[in-house]
This record gives C-alpha cells, structure tokens and sequence, in this order.
C-alpha cells in the first residue's frame, strides 16, 4: 500500500470561521485548518494563525479585542480544542 | 424573504430573521392560550440615524448562525429560570436596515410586572454582550464597524452582583 498517495481525508482538522472585522481584515470567512498535534489550547491556535504573519498577525496580535468560540461556545485561552472542532474568531459583539 | 415584508409569529422563543417584526403580533402570539399572564413587558431596539456625532445611512447587521440562536436559548432559559416569568420570546433583525427600522424586540410575560421588567433588562443586557451579532454603520464619511461599548459590559455584569430577584 502507498502511504504516499493516501487521500489526506483522514488528516485531523479544525473548521475555522472569522466574522465582521476581522473577516474583513483577514480577508477569510472560513477554513478547514490541519491541525498539528502540539496545538492543544485556543492561545497556541491563535498563536499558530499569528505566525503567518501580515494581516494574521496584526488582526490576531491582541492590539484589538478578539473573542474566541470553540463548537459555538465562548472560550477562553486555555480552552482545550481537538480534532474536529468548529473554532470562530471576532470582534467584541455590537447586536442588539 | 425582502427586508420589506413583516415575518409572521412563530411558536419558537428565540428567532434571527432579515424580515420585520410585528410588535402586536408577536405579543399576541405569546400570550395566547395562557390566562395566567398578568403582565407583559417588551423592549424595541430600533436604527437610528445618528451615530457617535456622525450621520448613518444604512446599517448592516452581521450574525454568526447556528451560534447565534444557541446563544439567544441560553439568555432565554437564564432569565426562565431566574424569574418568575412566564414566557419570552427574542426576535433580531440582520441584514441591511434603515434609519427608523426595529432591529430587536424582546417580550416577556409573567404573573406580575416586577419580574418581568427584570428578565426583559436582563435578557436585553445578556444579548449586548454575549450573542454573536455585529452592525458594520454606513455614513457619508464611509462604513465603519460599531465597537463594543464598556457601559454594555457593566449593565450586563451588574445581573452577577445583584440577588435574584
């Protein structure tokens, strides 16, 4: 059997989704994300994303607030995230 | 559906729609069937055409779906289980709205006034901060994202220091 052509559908990965600003600024409504085991927590994610660099880092770098749902639940930093999971970036919420 | 049309009640306590609301409608539809309900109290927010000093057009209101509607229950059945209310409905607006046009209605109903204005400014100040919405302003000066507000975040923190009601 060829690991080498091996359809990567069984790659672990992440659903990422960016609104308002920082879609805008990112220029990226949603990805699919491969997700490196050693990516364990929300921080080392965003810490991940802000190592593009350019408008990665300046969206994501904490200059703006940026608030983080794991699976449609607001998360914090240490929220642990796993294969599979829908993780969303944006800005402080205006509804209402 | 067009921005124009009014959206008819539905059974559901917690709706996301491009279309108007009825104010009467939704009312109506809550209180039906329930002799128990003594007292309504509702809250509209509506688009103003002023903003920060500046002139608004339009504005647009941007949602998270899926996280949006889970997030509106979880307020819901909060200010459910807090209050002694007897029903409660959210109904928000997204899309492009105008000047004049309601963005967000909340109606609760209970036995009695009290809890019920209580659980309506509860609800209202739980949706400013926790559900998934963003307004994005057109002015003469172009589009600008509206920023979050600290005196959101301080009417909404001050549900944790008060006792229940």
């Amino acid at each position: 059997m060829s690991s080498e052509t091996r359809p990567e559908t069984h790659s672990a990965t992440l659903h990422l989704l960016y609104f308002a600003r920082l879609r805008e600024d990112l220029g990226c409504a949603e990805e699919t994300f491969v997700l490196n085991p050693s990516l364990q927590t929300v921080q080392a994610l965003r810490e991940a994303l802000i190592a593009r660099g350019a408008a990665w880092a300046k969206a994501l770098d904490g200059a703006r607030a940026v608030r983080v749902a794991v699976n449609q639940t607001m998360a914090r930093a240490d929220t642990p995230i796993k294969a599979g999971d829908e993780v969303a970036f944006f800005p402080p919420v205006t509804g209402g | 559906m067009s921005a124009g049309a009014v959206q008819t009640p539905t059974h559901s306590q917690v709706r996301v729609q491009q279309a108007d609301f009825d104010v009467a409608a939704e009312i109506a539809a809550m209180r039906a069937g329930k002799p128990g309900i003594g007292a309504v109290a509702s809250f509209i927010g509506i688009c103003r055409d002023m903003n920060e000093g500046d002139s608004v057009s339009t504005m647009t209101l941007e949602h998270y779906p899926g996280m949006t509607e889970k997030s509106l229950q979880q307020i819901v059945d909060q200010a459910m289980a807090r209050w002694r209310i007897l029903d409660a409905r959210v109904v928000h607006r997204v899309g492009t709205l105008q000047p004049t046009d309601q963005i967000v209605l909340v109606v609760v109903a209970g036995a009695h006034r009290g809890d019920a204005f209580a659980a309506c400014e509860f609800i209202m100040d739980y949706l400013k901060t926790e559900a998934p919405f963003w307004k994005k302003e057109q002015t003469p000066q172009g589009e600008r994202w509206v920023d979050a507000r600290h005196t959101d975040d301080a009417a909404a923190a001050r549900w944790e220091r008060a006792p229940d009601a």
